[in-house]
């Protein structure tokens, strides 16, 4: 943390932050909990770190965005939390906690119905979500079904009452049709049906408005939102559009290479970015009202997996770069109300670290 | 702007680029699959012997089995060196200087079995050469211009599936013989048999290319040859068919099995390469004739020999078609 | 360079003295038509989608005219037609004075082929997966025979990949070697190859990472004004239309809704679903701004709604919207058009859009 431009009272809430990170305020075990997670893919040129010890948690009913650029290894870390992850990939390290629980390394049967009862998921393409062969009636009164002990009459009727809670126009009499009579927007409101109808205490979304035109996506945010304020789910958004980020989410972790580059409340981050990624990845997004003659540009594009420079790995493209950061990794390191992983928010980096945050704060 | 580029920019030469190349083959992911699969490797290996046999057969066979002055009916009816032969009463014993034995001729079975198989694999490739090539601009025109021509190209393709290929042979033959006379049909017999199998096999290149055609004519690369301005006879030769070409080899591989495989009925049927010179399905159909008078080995091993290379040459090209096709990886 | 210098010279003489590109009442229907035997079968007709539905509008020389709307809206087909990939089924695109559609034999079409060019929005597939980035480069010089040595051919290249902010080496490599911001810049090096005065830009950064997308809009920007093109853009993201465009159009199932100049557009909205468009924007600024609900999903084109396409999503709709296609009028906000009952009759005032928005 840098002393000079940090108001005292600023202080507390930063300390408190780095306390946190394993317990929620109320000092009870997060609701999930990812600690030093690393995912490695072996390949027949050697193994491809996609998740670089990755840590965060998730609080009971919040929504935690996790935003990135394509090959930043958000979707993966998805994946990983669920078990779902594709051979040859592979959980190297680390643990995954829901509830308290370790999950990472339970076997097959028990990680699959912890998916289906207690963590739900939505994923971009809604068309491969569904079975077009079933209707989705059967689709839901199935999983429903799988996971509860309601009759076949009771799971059909509480299958209604979810179509309806999502929106969907006559659901009595769309719960009888196919997955290709919905429209777009239609079928992600019956894919998130199917995630909460055994209410969840988890639903991680990956991109769930990514296929969607801006009006249906407005839409559907709005509903997901709403959704898991009622059922009491948390949530891990998974998206690279900080703006549905900003509609949804209370706290956003930030990836850059398979790593946690950044981590706070929403409105924090968006607004004062700590990060030089971060900071640049916000002032690349254009804006209706902003009367820009050029866009900030963070220069060359994110490493492949192959080629992750040593120390941090944006430090080829960072404005801010200075030597320590092409040797040594920056863990998170608490300031103010987030937590960021860079050199410049060290406190045996004094001088270098005022410069940098006075500009950062542009 | 650099004033140093023209040093820059210079073309790499055509060794380079063929250097190039092959590195990047050997670098890539088809070669990989390869070495990971014994099957395949041995199956290479298999049709690499068999292709340097045929083509070095002038000068590996012990004998000139095509010079009909070099036979020596003295020779007839040897078995094949570790057996004997019961000719009638009399007991021939294995001569030596026959590995495989000799027919009613004289003619030696190994001789003739490489110079078999130099004209089972010419026909065979002679004719996929010609389906490839007929049926992959077929289906290209088919897919790009669509329209009239796509249907007139797909219905006579359609009505083509619905003989068996040996028919079509039978047919182009038949006709053939009609309006030439003995000798000249049977001087025209190896480019007849050609035609024969090429047609009854450009079907399926010509489908898959269309196909092809109609997914890569959609795509932006072939609209932005398009805005430029390209000729669409162009459009189809440069951007289309080098990106169209891998489906393209695999068929080829798997037709040439085929090919060998009808040249090999045909001729076995009649119809096919003259009796003088015998390819491995000729050889088989005169063994065929003598088998039950005891010559067992002039069947079974120019079959046996069929039955390798077909088997082979389908190993590879299934081989291929995984590798070459993401989906399966 | 000194044609280069020269072309320019000449195209910022002819700047403001009109438009460069019109388009006008553009249509476009496909056939979607069911098998001959299945139609008969049904008793049914030809069905026709019109995917652009009498569509104008001009571009002037050296600015940006964007075309938003969501899929489905007609957009890339306007483009398509706009560059010839296309033929339209009624209407006309004049280029320079130059109708696009007298220009019959491929020799009539070349001089004007050379000074328009495309962008597309799948970096990788726009670009040869079997050629060399110099040879796709430069496969419009070769085309219009723009020179002849082949020396030069690859000297230009070079220039040309240093334009587009990469090294004149890059030729060497295959497409498959790049990142998909550096490949749409190979596509911008092979589109300004021919020294066009036009691009077409089909949803050129939709498919790229943000911070790439910025290096992109940045990039065509500054090529615009180094070069005084003129561009046709196309996009469903309104933020990156905002910033990158002097007029806009928004359209709807194949038709302009609303169009004029981006900042009357965007500050003062008219027709209902501009509104809708821009409030379905992600608020990032976290601002908190009151926005009208948006409701409803794009219709089917093949089957669009009578009178004007919006109204049944139309919060302002009533019996004169469900039966008549509305005209084109002056928007109340500046010197653009909309079509639209409401605004034309003045029912949209500000107190009844304040009350919608109430009503959420």
């Amino acid at each position: 943390m840098s002393p000079s431009d940090t108001p005292i009272q600023d202080r507390a809430p930063a300390a408190q932050a780095a306390g946190q990170a394993e317990r929620s305020a109320a000092g009870k075990p997060a609701l999930l909990e990812v600690e030093k997670m690393r995912v490695e893919f072996p390949t027949r040129r050697g193994t491809l770190v996609a998740v670089d010890d990755v840590s965060f948690h998730i609080n009971e009913g919040e929504v935690l965005g996790v935003v990135g650029e394509s090959g930043a290894g958000k979707s993966m870390t998805g994946s990983a939390i669920i078990g779902l992850l594709e051979p040859p990939g592979r959980i190297a390290g680390g643990e995954v906690r829901l509830g308290g629980r370790r999950i990472d390394n339970l076997p097959y049967e028990q990680i699959r119905r912890i998916r289906g009862r207690e963590i739900g998921m939505v994923f971009q393409d809604p068309l491969t979500s569904l079975n077009p062969l079933y209707t989705v009636g059967h689709q839901l009164i199935e999983t429903i079904q799988t996971h509860t002990d309601l009759s076949e009459s009771q799971a059909r009727k509480r299958a209604i009452e979810l179509l309806a809670e999502v929106g969907i126009p006559a659901p009595d009499r769309r719960i009888d049709q196919y997955p290709h009579q919905f429209s777009g927007g239609m079928r992600q409101r019956v894919v998130i049906a199917l995630a909460l109808c055994v209410n969840p205490r988890l639903v991680i979304a990956d991109e769930p408005t990514t296929a969607l035109d801006v009006s249906i996506q407005a839409q559907i945010i709005k509903l997901l939102h709403k959704l898991c304020r009622e059922h009491g789910a948390a949530v891990m958004l998974i998206t690279h559009d900080m703006g549905v980020i900003a509609e949804t989410a209370d706290r956003v972790a930030v990836m850059y290479s398979g790593r946690i580059v950044e981590v706070g409340p929403v409105r924090e981050v968006i607004r004062n970015a700590k990060h030089p990624y971060t900071h640049g990845l916000m002032g690349s997004i254009p804006m209706v009202g902003h009367d820009l003659d050029r866009l900030t540009q963070i220069e060359g594009s994110m490493p492949r997996l192959t080629e992750i420079p040593p120390g941090c790995p944006f430090n080829p493209r960072c404005p801010k770069v200075f030597e320590r950061c092409r040797h040594e990794r920056p863990e998170l390191i608490p300031v103010e109300e987030t937590q960021v992983a860079c050199w410049l928010y060290d406190e045996n980096e004094g001088a270098t670290a005022n410069g940098g945050r006075s500009g950062s704060h542009g | 702007m650099a004033l140093d580029s023209q040093e820059i920019r210079v073309s790499p030469g055509l060794g380079a680029r063929i250097l190039d190349g092959g590195r990047r083959f050997l670098d890539g992911d088809v070669f990989h699959s390869f070495r990971r699969s014994p099957l395949t490797m041995f199956a290479a290996g298999v049709t690499l012997v068999l292709f340097l046999v045929a083509l070095l057969a002038p000068w590996l066979a012990p004998y000139d089995t095509l010079n009909l002055s070099s036979i020596n009916l003295m020779d007839a009816r040897y078995p094949p060196i570790g057996s004997t032969f019961d000719d009638n009463g009399f007991i021939v014993e294995a001569d030596p200087r026959f590995l495989l034995g000799t027919d009613e001729q004289g003619r030696d079975l190994l001789s003739a079995i490489m110079f078999g198989l130099r004209i089972s694999l010419g026909v065979g490739f002679a004719s996929v050469i010609l389906a490839a090539v007929f049926g992959t601009l077929l289906g290209l025109v088919s897919g790009y211009v669509g329209g009239k021509i796509d249907s007139v190209i797909m219905r006579v393709a359609d009505i083509q599936l619905t003989f068996p290929a040996i028919l079509i042979a039978l047919l182009i033959d038949g006709v053939s013989r009609g309006f030439m006379d003995a000798e000249t049909h049977q001087a025209f017999k190896l480019p007849i048999l050609v035609l024969a199998i090429a047609a009854s096999q450009w079907v399926n290149f010509a489908r898959t290319v269309r196909g092809s055609t109609l997914v890569e004519k959609n795509k932006e690369y072939v609209q932005a040859a398009r805005v430029i301005g390209i000729r669409p006879a162009l459009i189809m030769l440069r951007h289309v068919l080098p990106n169209v070409m891998g489906p393209v080899l695999v068929i080829a591989t798997l037709t040439l099995a085929i090919a060998i495989l009808t040249e090999a009925t045909l001729s076995f049927l009649g119809v096919g390469v003259p009796p003088t010179e015998p390819s491995l399905g000729t050889l088989i159909r005169l063994g065929q004739g003598v088998l039950f008078s005891g010559m067992w080995w002039l069947t079974i091993f120019p079959s046996l020999v069929l039955v390798i290379l077909v088997l082979a040459v389908n190993l590879l090209g299934d081989w291929l078609r995984d590798a070459l096709n993401p989906r399966l990886r | 360079m000194a044609e280069v210098a020269e072309a320019i010279a000449a195209r910022e003489t002819a700047a403001g003295s009109g438009p460069l590109v019109r388009v006008k009442g553009l249509a476009k229907h496909f056939d979607v038509s069911p098998p001959l035997l299945t139609r008969v079968l049904r008793k049914e007709g030809r069905t026709l989608v019109r995917a652009v539905d009498g569509v104008s509008f001009d571009i002037p020389t050296g600015r940006t005219f964007s075309l938003v709307g969501e899929s489905g809206c007609g957009k890339s087909t306007v483009a398509r037609l706009v560059v010839g990939l296309y033929s339209p089924t009624q209407g006309e695109v004049v280029f320079d004075g130059q109708r696009l559609a007298d220009l019959t034999s491929r020799r009539q079409m070349a001089p004007v082929r050379r000074r328009l060019q495309m962008i597309f929005q799948d970096p990788f597939a726009s670009l040869n997966p079997r050629w060399r980035v110099a040879d796709i480069v430069a496969e419009p010089i070769r085309a219009h025979g723009l020179l002849d040595d082949n020396r030069a051919v690859l000297r230009r290249v070079g220039e040309l990949l240093e334009q587009v902010r990469l090294s004149a080496r890059d030729g060497e490599k295959f497409p498959h070697e790049f990142s998909g911001g550096q490949r749409q810049r190979i596509s911008i090096a092979r589109a300004l190859a021919s020294n066009p005065e036009f691009l077409v830009c089909d949803e050129p950064t939709s498919a790229l990472d943000v911070s790439v997308q910025a290096q992109i809009l940045n990039l065509m920007r500054d090529l615009q004004r180094e070069l005084g093109l003129t561009y046709l853009f196309i996009s469903h993201d309104l933020a990156v239309v905002y910033h990158i465009s002097d007029y806009v159009g928004v359209m709807y199932l194949g038709r302009l809704v609303e169009w004029g100049e981006a900042r009357d557009i965007f500050r003062k909205p008219q027709h209902p679903y501009t509104r809708m468009l821009l409030d379905a924007i992600p608020d990032l600024e976290m601002s908190g701004r009151q926005r009208i609900p948006v409701a409803g999903e794009v219709p089917s084109p093949i089957h669009p709604p009578s009178g004007c396409h919006f109204h049944p999503r139309c919060p302002f709709a009533n019996e004169r919207c469900r039966s008549e296609e509305p005209a084109p009028t002056p928007s109340p906000a500046g010197g653009g058009q909309v079509r639209c009952h409401a605004v034309e009759e003045g029912r949209l005032t500000e107190e009844v859009v304040q009350s919608e928005l109430r009503r959420d």
